[in-house]
């Protein structure tokens, strides 16, 4: 399962702060780590909400777009990780490992796979033609 | 004494712990005492000792490193145990007496991370070493890399419990017998022992990818779990291009997970697919993977072959788009690289649709003498769209409701049962 863990925005990345070296390399490290364990799919930091904006729709076809800075940074997201575990309790462990300081905040969502919708649930009989010509391919390797 | 709310979550906490550390632990364990079933029993300790301390002392700092300590310590008083009665062990007693240095009372030391990335590869090889039936490297592989129990393994592979553990404890067993050595073998040997890792990670794979057996929710972990250990393998050996191959041809074929079946669970072909459900993150890490790979140089094999063909696919926007006389290039390498019947099957549809049905008709009609392929019904299937490609139906009717009565799946079978009365 995947979850999108969100790193809630703060006053020095509303100002748009760079992060320190030492900072950088931590969390370097930390991605290498989660990359080794092959937990992480993906992941990026997000610039200053000044630089975005928000579309709103009126549901007629139209949309409204506002001009970022946002002023609720609790609300704000400052980057994300995807990353791929197996069960929620996981991505609190890995996630408590992560360098971060007092007072910041993380968000962890599960992201919806195609088994959570019950329409969509693969049934054991289902296969796919191609699939099985590359079972074969691969008993043919294995066999010789 | 009840369980509270707490206590419960102190377990799954713990639970987690161990998923993530365990492979670790017991591949550290394993370097000191050569054995990973003896390694396994001590990493078990560690974990017994954490379930009974943790949630009355709280989670150590470095969880990790607190198992990894607790597991050593146990070692060591089980080989000074040893030592009293056996002599000769006692140079490697004396190796030991720096572990423990190194273990450290407080359990809080920083672990050696090059030194376990090691153990990890060597516990990698030996659980997938050739002296174990296939079968029993892939649950080993999933007992010990993966962190799975025995009945989530069970659970996947549609075995009993007893089965499985059997099959664990007999493959553990048969290493210690043969005195399979915890290393990572070197020279000539070793491009073998790859790729048997490689096939086992592949087999565990497709365990998951096709609906051979298990529980709907345990495939897809299967998947998961596989892939998760193709990324780890890639980032231990990094400079091997079929381990990326590998996890490219992985990412790929799993990003199409969402599309490859219909609502009523039907199987829906490649061309047919909705590619915006198409997984795009994966996709972008297979074709990552499959740089890397290529980066690498020397000639492509043959996961990266197959890896290379998937791309092309994820690279069309629409079928029409797809190149297929790269893939028809790419399949004649890989018949090469690695001959097959199967693999000249799919040179020919490729064929088909860069050159027209005729000309792959030619290649299938070459391969209907072929022994391997007597009961495989991909043959007649393909010859018989081929077939009625070229307007000739009453013989391409005839080929599709063979290829339905050689299918195994039922689904399948209406399918090629509809599309010939659709010739009629």
């Amino acid at each position: 399962m995947r979850f999108m863990v969100l790193v809630k925005a703060n006053k020095d990345s509303e100002a748009g702060a760079l992060p320190s070296g030492e900072i950088l390399a931590t969390m370097g490290a930390f991605n290498e780590e989660l990359a080794k364990a092959g937990v992480m799919l993906a992941g990026e930091g997000l610039q200053a909400s000044s630089k975005g904006c928000r579309l709103r729709f009126d549901g007629g076809g139209k949309h409204t777009v506002t001009d970022g800075p946002f002023t609720e940074s609790k609300e704000l997201i400052a980057g994300f990780w995807i990353i791929q575990v197996r069960s929620k309790e996981e991505a609190i462990e890995w996630m408590s490992r992560a360098p971060f300081g007092e007072g910041e905040e993380l968000e962890i969502r599960q992201v919806f796979e195609a088994s959570d919708f019950p329409q969509d649930i693969f049934p054991a009989e289902a296969q796919e033609a191609e699939q099985e010509l590359r079972d074969r391919l691969q008993g043919q390797y294995s066999n010789s | 004494m009840a369980v509270t709310a707490s206590d419960t979550a102190t377990h799954r906490a713990i639970d987690a712990v161990w998923r993530i550390e365990s492979a670790r632990v017991i591949a550290g364990v394993a370097r000191m005492v050569g054995d990973v079933g003896l390694a396994e029993e001590l990493a078990q300790d560690a974990l017994v000792a954490a379930l009974e301390r943790w949630p009355r002392e709280g989670v150590p700092r470095n969880p990790g490193a607190w198992l990894m300590g607790t597991a050593k310590h146990r070692a060591i008083d089980l080989v000074r145990r040893r030592q009293r009665l056996d002599r000769k062990i006692e140079e490697l007693g004396e190796e030991l007496e720096g572990e423990e240095q190194a273990a450290g009372s407080e359990f809080d030391a920083i672990l050696d991370e090059a030194a376990i990335a090691d153990d990890l590869l060597r516990l990698m090889f030996v659980s997938c070493h050739p002296v174990l039936s296939t079968d029993a490297r892939v649950a080993l592989t999933l007992r010990l890399l993966g962190g799975l129990t025995v009945g989530e393994i069970a659970r996947a592979f549609l075995a009993s419990e007893a089965a499985i553990g059997q099959r664990i404890v007999r493959a553990k067993r048969t290493l210690a017998e043969a005195n399979v050595p915890f290393e990572v073998p070197e020279g000539e040997e070793r491009a073998a022992r790859l790729s048997s890792v490689l096939e086992v990670l592949y087999l565990v794979f497709n365990e998951g990818y096709s609906a051979t057996a298990g529980d709907d929710w345990m495939r897809p972990a299967l998947c998961e779990e596989a892939l998760r250990l193709g990324r780890v393998l890639a980032e231990l050996l990094s400079g091997e291009p079929e381990v990326h191959g590998l996890v490219a041809l992985m990412e790929i074929q799993a990003s199409r997970s969402r599309a490859r079946t219909g609502p009523g669970g039907e199987p829906i072909l490649l061309l047919d697919q909705d590619r915006g459900r198409w997984d795009h993150l994966l996709i972008g890490r297979g074709l990552a993977a499959l740089e890397r790979a290529v980066g690498l140089g020397g000639a492509p094999g043959p996961y990266a072959l197959q890896a290379a063909i998937a791309a092309c696919h994820a690279r069309a926007r629409t079928p029409e788009e797809t190149d297929w006389s790269r893939i028809v290039a790419l399949y004649g390498t890989l018949a090469e690289v690695a001959p097959s019947p199967v693999v000249e099957l799919n040179r020919a549809v490729a064929v088909a649709m860069a050159s027209g049905p005729q000309a792959g008709l030619d290649l299938v009609d070459a391969l209907t003498a072929e022994p391997s392929l007597r009961d495989y019904h991909l043959l007649p299937s393909v010859r018989g769209d081929l077939l009625a490609r070229l307007g000739r139906n009453d013989e391409a009717r005839a080929e599709l409701e063979r290829a339905a009565s050689l299918t195994r799946n039922a689904r399948e079978r209406d399918l090629l049962r509809a599309r010939a009365a659709a010739l009629c």
